[in-house]
């Protein structure tokens, strides 16, 4: 293993862990001031269900939740230029992917921030099973693709 | 009130997103690929983000009312089965592949990046799925 010095600099290291705070006080901050996790799977998830089984049901907080997300690039725009994106998956690799991580977090009842920041902070043994399993095959994946198969799908 | 701090939740949890470097499908795939070059800064968003968390959920169990009088409604599930392993499974796949969690999946949705909508478009279609797969399960 060799670290990648180039995209691992101080200004990144520290980016890094001041938006880590900021994303463990917003999951801190939802369960305090509403009583709920922070898990952005199961929040769409629970809004995909109302839709399927037709209920006439308001989506609610989780409907001013996701709007707070989605619009954050966009009042982040207000004061400062986005820090760029590079992203190497052609569209089949963003379809199959998209379709595996809908279908796979709803089964595992959580993702990055439910199982990863809310469930490892509430030292959930479940959660810790969740993230082992998530990161490991996720690392593999990513083995595969780059230096088994050298492609990028 | 409920919306209002339910969407400034999220507000600072894109901006945490942006900020870490997570919304950036490059990077995420840098820290996954331990085998490459690897760029370690998104354990240090990982630890930063169990730092704080980790503090404040000990703290809101002394303090179980809430801002808005809502009920403190935390998972009690601690069942350890093959759907959370299999589902984990099946995201890591996903999230190795496209270098997007949902998170992150919808920012670049916000940002108006066409990656991020073909992302978020698939999965809410896994998820229809699953809600589609589940509802017929429990009809036969």
């Amino acid at each position: 293993m060799s670290i990648d010095w180039q995209a691992f600099t101080i200004y990144a290291a520290v980016s890094a862990l001041i938006g880590g705070f900021m994303i463990g006080l917003a999951a801190v901050w939802l369960a305090w001031a509403n009583g709920r996790i922070a898990g952005i799977s199961g929040i769409l998830g629970h809004v995909v269900e109302l839709v399927v089984q037709q209920k006439r049901e308001p989506f609610g907080w989780r409907l001013a939740f996701l709007v707070g997300l989605i619009g954050a690039p966009v009042v982040w725009m207000l004061f400062a230029a986005l820090p760029t994106t590079v992203q190497e998956t052609g569209s089949v690799g963003l379809v199959v992917g998209g379709v595996l991580v809908g279908l796979g977090t709803r089964y595992a009842n959580g993702c990055t921030s439910g199982h990863g920041i809310c469930g490892l902070s509430r030292f959930s043994l479940r959660s810790l099973i969740a993230v082992c399993s998530f990161m490991g095959s996720a690392v593999i994946t990513v083995y595969l693709m780059r230096h088994l198969l050298g492609a990028s799908a | 009130m409920q919306w209002v701090t339910a969407g400034l939740a999220g507000l600072l949890l894109g901006m945490g997103l942006i900020l870490s470097g997570m919304a950036n499908p490059a990077k995420v795939i840098g820290f996954l690929d331990v085998a490459g070059p690897w760029d370690p800064s998104l354990g240090l968003v990982m630890g930063g983000g169990l730092v704080v968390g980790s503090i404040g959920f000990a703290l809101l169990k002394k303090q179980p009312k809430t801002l808005t009088g809502e009920p403190l409604n935390l998972p009690t599930s601690r069942k350890i089965d093959l759907r959370l392993v299999l589902g984990s499974v099946l995201f890591g796949i996903g999230w190795g592949i496209t270098g997007i969690c949902p998170g992150p999946g919808l920012v670049l949705l916000g940002a108006g990046i066409p990656e991020g909508i073909i992302y978020i478009a698939s999965l809410l279609a896994g998820m229809t799925l699953y809600s589609l797969i589940e509802k017929l399960r429990h009809s036969a």
